[in-house]
């Protein structure tokens, strides 16, 4: 028989009440390494064992703290600097909303990080052997048995002075643990080539996995409430309202937010000079070069930049489209803004409406633009001083 | 061994009943003197006077059905000092005849010309009435004073004669007792507390004021079994273990007051109702925003970090001094949720304290202790005929 490496002694009792004495004179006795094992956790075992406070809690501390400090910077950053939304009038960094986050993220950080921290502290991982694994011992005392095991690495450890001790306890079955030689010769370390390769090899697997079940097996549509909730479909009878609308009427004569309807006739544009019709827009700077910018777009294409008349279009592709007229013209001059602001509103003959490219603020600044055309055309005396 | 070698009866000192009459009298003459002053005022104190002892007495209540229905069997040597106190919601009567007698000082719903004025307050008259009122406080007490004599005027009898399935019955009414209880208890929160600001709405509050029962009557609780056990009233077999077990479970109650009262706030902060937001807005204006601050440490932050520990739980020495400041952080909690109705009904715009409002906290030790001393007199301090006690001396963490 090749010499093997003690690990430790071992006893069997019977009851936890025994199994509490024991553990006592074992304390007592002085032993350091030694450990009792039972099938469930028997209340009292801490004080007869005589263990030292747990340094558990401390990580438990640490670990839900940096939990809530971490839940209150991301919603901090989030909520208050990176992406600042008002939510229900409420300050952009509103505390007491905050408190269910992190309170989730203290437990959750202190919880597992709890048991990570005893996994791989504590019980030494990725060591997952041990010299009593595979004994009649522990078979026992993970079913129905209590079991003492003093080490041999105890400093006042004495095979058979341990035995009689055991013996004197009361203990039966007192068995020798020795060593596996292949637990004694693999040493195991988290930096393990062929544990990180695992590892590296679980993350893969679960990650593609995971991307593979959820984007492609069981694709499901996000939100799709939208799509599933009643509505009128084309061609089919609406069934929410008696009249057949699938909408509420708006009342008689509602208007749309910021749009207002314009309701002046080509036949009724003499009142356009009538003094109601002021261009209500200031002539700014601002709005002069909004109005250039704009005139430029939408309307230089056909009446030149100066408003000349002379067609870029009809000199890009020599289509029959006429040239327009100048703006400059003696009729022109003597029109109203709000005349002109017609024109670009309604179209006139050839001319389209640009009533949907431009809004009515932007009309009114063009318009302001097209009056300093004229006025840089046809200069009077006192403008040239 | 028998049950009496494991408890040995030592009759309750005078001294108690002295000490008990006397601070019963410095509180009912500080209240008298209030009422002589403003009627208003020392009504409003008193109330706060009630909300204690029933705390104290209807806690107590809970705790028993609670050890029977869990089946504990730590809590089985005390269950007798639970008993006695649990009297204390009689004797609350005492303090609610005052009251009855002056609704009209401290119920704003009781004075029609208010009831016009608002109409929510007028649509709840189905409930807010004098007359419903009345029913439902008489109602309130005779079910304490039924729970009272079955589970401590039975538990007591016990002691003469044993009587066959005692506990077996006892679980049985417990479990009767939880629905009533929190009914109960929930409308005597509503009725002389929440009713006291009628516009307002929350629908937690009667499990506000149970967290904060719960609590009250562990802290009594502990405090006499402690002080007991100290000085030789009770078994020596107790352990710390057994103490252990009140922090344990004044902790957890700390933690679900925490949890109830910042669920109360949380969401009437975030819906912005006026109707519900009112009432927080009474606290958090002014000095009393400071107060309310005060209230997150005294109730919760300080009990929290010093029932943290597991040494601190296992010390009966430490464990008495947290128990008292549990039992006074209550006594806070109820000014906290009286004294702004007050401030508001009289046109002042902090709080007011004096001997009105300091004569609740007086009045209601004061009966604790001279009712401990008047049932528990001549009894034995331990359920020595239980099936359990032998048993639950044995007990360890
Ligand atoms: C598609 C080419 C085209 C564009 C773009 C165009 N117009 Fe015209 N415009 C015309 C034509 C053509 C006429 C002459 C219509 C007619 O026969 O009465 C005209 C007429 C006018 C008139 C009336 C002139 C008159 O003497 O009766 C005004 C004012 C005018 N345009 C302003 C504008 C403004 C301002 C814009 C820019 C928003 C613009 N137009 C964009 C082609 C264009």
């Amino acid at each position: 028989m090749e010499e093997k490496i003690l690990h430790s002694v071992t006893g069997i009792f019977e009851t936890p009440d025994d199994i509490i004495k024991a553990a006592k004179g074992v304390s007592s006795a002085g032993y350091k390494k030694y450990d009792i094992h039972t099938p469930y956790p028997v209340h009292g075992m801490d004080k007869a064992m005589k263990l030292p406070w747990s340094p558990l809690g401390y990580v438990a501390l640490v670990l839900g703290l940096t939990g809530a400090s971490l839940a209150i910077l991301l919603m901090w950053w989030t909520m208050s600097v990176d992406y600042p939304i008002v939510i229900g009038g409420k300050p952009l960094f509103a505390l007491p909303a905050f408190i269910p986050v992190t309170f989730e993220l203290t437990v959750l950080s202190a919880s597992i990080g709890t048991v990570l921290a005893m996994i791989i502290f504590l019980f030494k991982f990725p060591n997952t052997s041990h010299p009593l694994h595979d004994t009649p011992y522990i078979k026992k005392v993970s079913s129905d048995k209590y079991g003492v095991s003093i080490e041999a690495s105890d400093k006042m450890f004495d095979l058979n002075k341990a035995k009689d001790f055991l013996h004197k306890l009361g203990a039966k079955d007192i068995e020798e643990i020795y060593w596996d030689n292949e637990e004694l010769n693999t040493v195991k370390t988290i930096w393990d080539k062929k544990f990180l390769g695992g590892l590296v090899m679980i993350a893969i697997i679960v990650g593609g996995g995971t991307y593979f079940a959820i984007n492609k097996l069981v694709y499901m549509t996000p939100f799709n409430w939208m799509m599933e909730q009643p509505r009128l479909d084309a061609q089919s009878v609406p069934v929410y309202f008696n009249d057949g609308f699938s909408m509420r009427q708006p009342v008689e004569g509602t208007v749309a937010r910021g749009w207002m309807p314009y309701l002046i006739t080509d036949a009724d544009t003499a009142q356009l000079s009538d003094a109601k019709y002021m261009n209500p827009v200031p002539p700014t700077e601002f709005n002069l070069n909004k109005g250039q910018r704009n005139y430029n777009v939408f309307c230089s294409p056909c009446h030149d930049y100066h408003g000349t008349g002379v067609s870029r279009l009809k000199a890009a592709n020599k289509q029959d489209f006429p040239n327009p007229p100048s703006l400059h013209s003696a009729k022109l001059r003597g029109w109203s803004d709000a005349r002109i602001y017609h024109v670009i509103t309604k179209g006139q003959n050839t001319m389209p409406s640009y009533a949907l490219q431009i809004t009515p603020e932007e009309r009114w600044q063009i318009v302001h633009y097209v009056r300093t055309l004229q006025r840089a055309m046809n200069a009077k005396p006192e403008d040239v001083k | 061994m028998s049950n009496t070698e494991l408890y040995t009866k030592k009759p309750l000192p005078s001294k108690l009943l002295i000490f008990g009459a006397v601070v019963t009298l410095i509180g009912a003459a500080m209240s008298g003197i209030a009422f002589a002053g403003d009627v208003q005022r020392a009504s409003f104190g008193l109330i706060m006077a009630l909300m204690l002892l029933i705390s104290v007495g209807f806690g107590s209540l809970f705790l028993i059905a609670l050890e029977y229905l869990v089946g504990a069997d730590w809590s089985v040597p005390f269950r007798r000092i639970t008993e006695i106190v649990a009297a204390t919601s009689i004797i609350s009567i005492l303090v609610a005849i005052p009251l009855l007698l002056n609704l009209h000082e401290v119920f704003t719903w009781l004075r029609p010309e208010l009831l016009q004025a608002d109409k929510y307050v007028a649509k709840k008259a189905p409930y807010l009435n004098e007359t419903f009122f009345l029913v439902r406080v008489i109602i309130a007490f005779l079910i304490m004073a039924a729970f009272y004599y079955i589970f401590s005027i039975r538990s007591f009898k016990q002691d003469l004669n044993p009587t066959e399935g005692f506990r077996k019955t006892s679980a049985k009414f417990a479990a009767l007792f939880m629905p009533v209880f929190a009914i109960t208890i929930s409308v005597i929160a509503m009725d002389w507390m929440m009713s006291l600001n009628p516009k307002w709405f929350s629908t937690i509050y009667g499990v506000y004021y149970f967290a904060g029962s719960v609590l009250a009557a562990l802290a009594v609780v502990t405090f006499i079994a402690i002080t007991l056990g100290e000085n030789g009233y009770l078994s020596k077999k107790l352990s710390n273990d057994h103490y252990y077990n009140f922090g344990a479970l004044m902790f957890a109650f700390t933690n679900f007051w925490a949890y109830i009262a910042f669920s109360q706030f949380l969401l009437i902060w975030y819906a912005n109702i006026p109707d519900e937001t009112l009432w927080f807005m009474d606290r958090t204006q002014g000095e009393w925003m400071i107060l309310s601050l005060i209230l997150i440490f005294v109730k919760f932050g300080i009990p929290y970090f010093a029932l943290l520990t597991r040494p601190s739980k296992g010390n009966p020495f430490r464990l008495r001094i947290i128990a008292a400041w549990i039992f006074f952080a209550h006594v806070y909690d109820m000014y906290w949720n009286v004294g702004p109705e007050y401030s508001k009904l009289a046109g002042l715009k902090g709080p007011v304290y004096g001997l009105a409002e300091l004569a609740a906290p007086i009045i209601t030790i004061g009966l604790i202790a001279v009712v401990f001393y008047l049932v528990g007199k001549g009894k034995n301090l331990m359920p020595v005929n239980d099936a359990k006690f032998k048993k639950s001396l044995d007990f360890h963490l």
